[in-house]
């Protein structure tokens, strides 16, 4: 209960940073030439003046950007994201729409990094310094020194053109409509290649700070005397070490989901993936504001509540943390 | 005799066929009914109704559910559509076209001369870009009965001028469906179109796909072939093209992929990569001037800057062999426009170009640099991107210091067509079968600031002003033909604009496609006949 109080406190305190990070993004957007009628004009290949004035006058882009951002603020007082300019939709049906792909794609990510880093890690800890150790952190560096699109274009080249054993591109298979358990396994398989895009960077992450808290509590106090009672190896890897060494491993998760989100915008390019990451790529080019901040707030409210998972998770592997003290 | 030469000359045409493409037998080229067609879709649009925008992008889906009243048959030459014939009065300032009779929409309402005029008069002359130029003086569609629309004008329209613009420009939309629904610009028929064409519209799942099935009531007997057309949204050209190799994507128009991998799968048997069928598409390389600049207002700097750069190097190193020198505003493709004399044209030399700029008073500073302009280049096109840096290079040479700003789509056009903050702006001009659709408006003056693809170079000249408006009235084919001559003459010799490479959009596209490529304006035609083999 008292977790609950805890991150309930945080929550409340981080509404002041979210509507300062969206006046921010608001103003930094001001700063780009061209508003939504440029880049509308842009993409018909041509318009006149006067349409130009009068579809400004429609969106609203001929108040004073103070006047623009006053309205936005009173909307989103009123819990209203808005209309998209592109879309020609609610801002907030626009993300909807998007946010399934993105979460489907982070989560699956976010759970193949997790458990393969720690997998990986336990592994390279035990064996330090021998074969397993030096293959597994080898390989961890390469992962996090190559660059996600090659990554996702490479495995596009082996999986999809050479072995045609998985999907190149798309959220599932639209030239057939399948239902139910079907569709299910072929969306699953449309998100093998870019799990595996998003997640192998991240893993390489997870399993070097698994591998440095492993090590370290390995050579505490109370491991030793674990040992000395005669427990065996993996009981007290698994009851004593593992859970100690978590710890660093969930705090990474809540900073992590902040940056996935970012990451998300090239695999989604690569693996035309209609999620949110692509969607905020194409509202700043677009200049669509309201999509834009629209696709902020969540964002922001994701990370708000992963890392709000996170502190429960805290207070279940520490119960010092639910003590207060 | 005649029809054993005949039957020869088909079995060596057979035998040529088979030897290029092993896998095609004889008995495939019956047209085949049924298959999805997927096709690469590189940049979403805000709408699909072809009658409100004209862009490739709308009409690369909207032309397949959507018909418009003429469009070019094989050899570039207006075939009716939904009309079947049409008539100019003397003044040209009548136009009759006779309406296909037992044309439905796909909501089974029939199609009348009353959606002709509401398309017409609401959205040609009113929304549609390059339309409400078009129709300017368009002042009334009559309807003497459900099979005749009355075009009349306030001044003389070209027939030829009109038939060539409309198979752009002449996309009609159902009347019931829009009138009195509010803002025309907003009404969700827009994002799920409903038309005459071959196929019905069925699903847009924005970021991902549109698809579009067979119109089982299709005017034209036996068509279409295929089932489906699914438009995959890939914005990516890397990923397209390993979906391409995937056999996810048959089709990727309008030059989609990248230059690289156009080249590599042209020699993939499994693709088919060209310009056919894409004639109608023809776009030349352009360098705007800002005469607002002094030194550019200088007709000895604008011709040294055109002298200074090695063109043909350039399209040989960078464009491979899909690009051409270009001559003028008028390509050479247009077999109706295309002059034989397009005036003076600007061979690479450097040594004139740098005793041009010295006549013109600008000397080398001891560093070498005469001048600094800004060079905009426009966002959309890897050759746009390599052609501003070789700008750059090219006029080091001779003196001219080029700093290069790079901007998105919105941000390009504000700058240049709003807040006219360029000295030199690199980009394409899109030609539309006729010269007064939208080319003659890049050098006609006093177009209204903020006005895209319009003359905001601040060049004035009464004389191709006058070429302009004369020949936009000219009722005289012939005639209309020779001041167009003119014009790409003034406009060579002037040089307000430079256009030194002329392009041919790119298609690439699966060897298992039939009767693709067949119009100059493929991509965007409605893909009636198209079929898949096995």
């Amino acid at each position: 209960m008292r977790v609950l109080v805890l991150a309930g406190r945080r929550l409340a305190a981080s509404i002041p940073t979210l509507i300062l990070i969206l006046i921010g993004v608001f103003l930094l957007l001001q700063l780009a030439p061209g508003d939504t009628v440029d880049a509308m004009m842009a993409q018909m290949g041509g318009g006149d003046a006067a349409t130009a004035k009068q579809l400004r006058e429609f969106y609203g882009l001929d108040l004073s950007v103070w006047a623009q951002l006053g309205n936005y603020l009173w909307r989103l007082v009123r819990l209203d994201l808005g209309f998209s300019a592109i879309y020609g939709k609610p801002v907030a049906t626009v993300i909807a729409e998007r946010l399934p792909a993105t979460i489907l794609l982070m989560t699956a990510s976010l759970s193949f990094a997790f458990f393969f880093g720690l997998i990986l890690g336990v592994a390279a800890a035990r064996g330090v310094n021998k074969w397993p150790d030096t293959l597994i952190s080898t390989l961890g560096l390469m992962f996090y020194a190559m660059p996600t699109f090659w990554f996702g274009l490479m495995a596009i080249v082996v999986f999809s053109i050479y072995l045609q054993w998985l999907p190149a591109g798309g959220f599932e298979d639209i030239t057939v409509s399948y239902t139910g358990l079907r569709r299910t396994l072929d969306i699953a398989l449309h998100l093998v290649l870019p799990t595996l895009t998003l997640g192998l960077f991240y893993m390489a992450i997870y399993l070097r700070i698994m591998r440095g808290s492993m090590l370290e509590v390995l050579n505490l106090d109370f491991v030793r005397t674990a040992r000395s009672k005669g427990m065996d190896e993996t009981r007290v890897v698994v009851r004593h070490v593992l859970r100690n060494a978590l710890l660093p491993m969930v705090t990474l998760i809540g900073l992590q989901a902040g940056t996935m989100l970012g990451g998300s915008v090239v695999v989604e390019s690569v693996f035309s993936l209609p999620g949110l990451g692509r969607l905020a790529y194409e509202s700043v080019i677009q200049r669509d504001l309201n999509t834009l901040l629209g696709i902020v707030f969540v964002s922001a409210l994701l990370v708000i509540a992963v890392n709000f998972i996170v502190d429960l998770l805290y207070a279940r592997l520490d119960p010092r943390i639910t003590a207060g003290n | 005799m005649d029809m054993t030469r005949r039957a020869a000359l088909k079995t060596s045409a057979a035998i040529a066929s088979s030897v290029l493409f092993p896998m095609r037998s004889f008995a495939q080229e019956t047209p085949r009914k049924g298959g999805v067609f997927t096709v690469h879709y590189g940049a979403e649009q805000r709408q699909l109704n072809p009658s409100l925008q004209a862009s490739t992008g709308v009409y690369i889906i909207g032309g397949k559910i959507q018909e418009q009243l003429v469009d070019l048959d094989a050899k570039g030459q207006p075939v009716g559509v939904l009309a079947e014939s049409w008539e100019a009065a003397p003044d040209g300032k009548t136009i009759t076209f006779k309406l296909r009779p037992g044309v439905t929409w796909h909501d089974g309402k029939p199609f009348t001369s009353a959606d002709v005029q509401f398309t017409a008069m609401e959205m040609w002359k009113k929304i549609l870009n390059y339309g409400t130029t078009l129709q300017l003086f368009l002042t009334a569609v009559d309807t003497p009965d459900p099979l005749t629309a009355v075009f009349r004008y306030e001044r003389p329209m070209p027939l030829n001028l009109l038939l060539r613009a409309l198979p752009d420009l002449g996309y009609v939309s159902p009347r019931h469906l829009y009138e009195g629904k509010g803002d025309i610009r907003q009404n969700p028929v827009n994002l799920a179109p409903v038309g005459t064409g071959p196929f019905k519209f069925v699903q847009y799942e924005r970021g991902q796909h549109v698809i579009a099935e067979r119109n089982p009531n299709y005017w034209r007997q036996n068509a279409p072939y295929l089932d489906r057309i699914v438009w995959r949204v890939v914005t990516d050209r890397a990923a397209a093209a390993a979906q391409m190799e995937a056999g996810q994507i048959h089709y990727s128009p309008f030059s989609g992929l990248t230059i690289s991998d156009s080249a590599r799968l042209g020699k993939d048997p499994r693709f088919i990569v060209s310009t056919k069928g894409n004639e109608g598409n023809a776009r030349t390389n352009t360098i705007e001037f800002n005469f607002r600049r002094k030194e550019l207002a200088d007709i000895r700097v604008r011709r040294a800057i055109a002298h200074a750069l090695d063109i043909p190097f350039f399209i040989e190193n960078f464009l491979g062999d899909f690009a051409k020198r270009g001559t003028g505003p008028v390509p050479s493709v247009s077999t109706d426009f295309y002059p034989a004399d397009n005036g003076p044209q600007y061979p690479f030399d450097k040594k004139l170009a740098a005793k041009l700029l010295d006549e013109a008073g600008f000397k080398p500073s001891t560093g070498g640099t005469r001048f600094s302009l800004r060079l905009l280049p426009a966002p959309w096109g890897e050759d746009i991107t390599l052609f501003a840096t070789f700008i750059q290079q090219s006029l080091a040479d001779v003196g001219i210091k080029i700093e290069i700003v790079r901007t998105d789509g919105g941000g390009y056009l504000k700058q240049v067509y709003d807040d006219h903050a360029f000295d030199l702006a690199t980009g394409w001009h899109q030609y539309r079968n006729d010269p007064a659709v939208s080319t003659t408006v890049w050098y006609r003056s006093g177009q209204p600031k903020g006005a895209p693809w319009t003359n905001q170079w601040d060049w004035t000249d009464p004389t191709i002003d006058k070429i302009i408006d004369d020949a936009a009235t000219e009722v005289d084919a012939a005639r209309r033909k020779s001041l167009y001559g003119d014009f790409v003459r003034r406009a060579n010799t002037e040089l307000p604009i430079w256009t030194p490479i002329e392009q041919i959009f790119l298609t690439a596209i699966s060897a298992k496609a039939r009767n693709h490529s067949n119009t100059p304006r493929w991509g965007s035609s409605s893909w009636h006949d198209l079929w898949l083999a096995e």
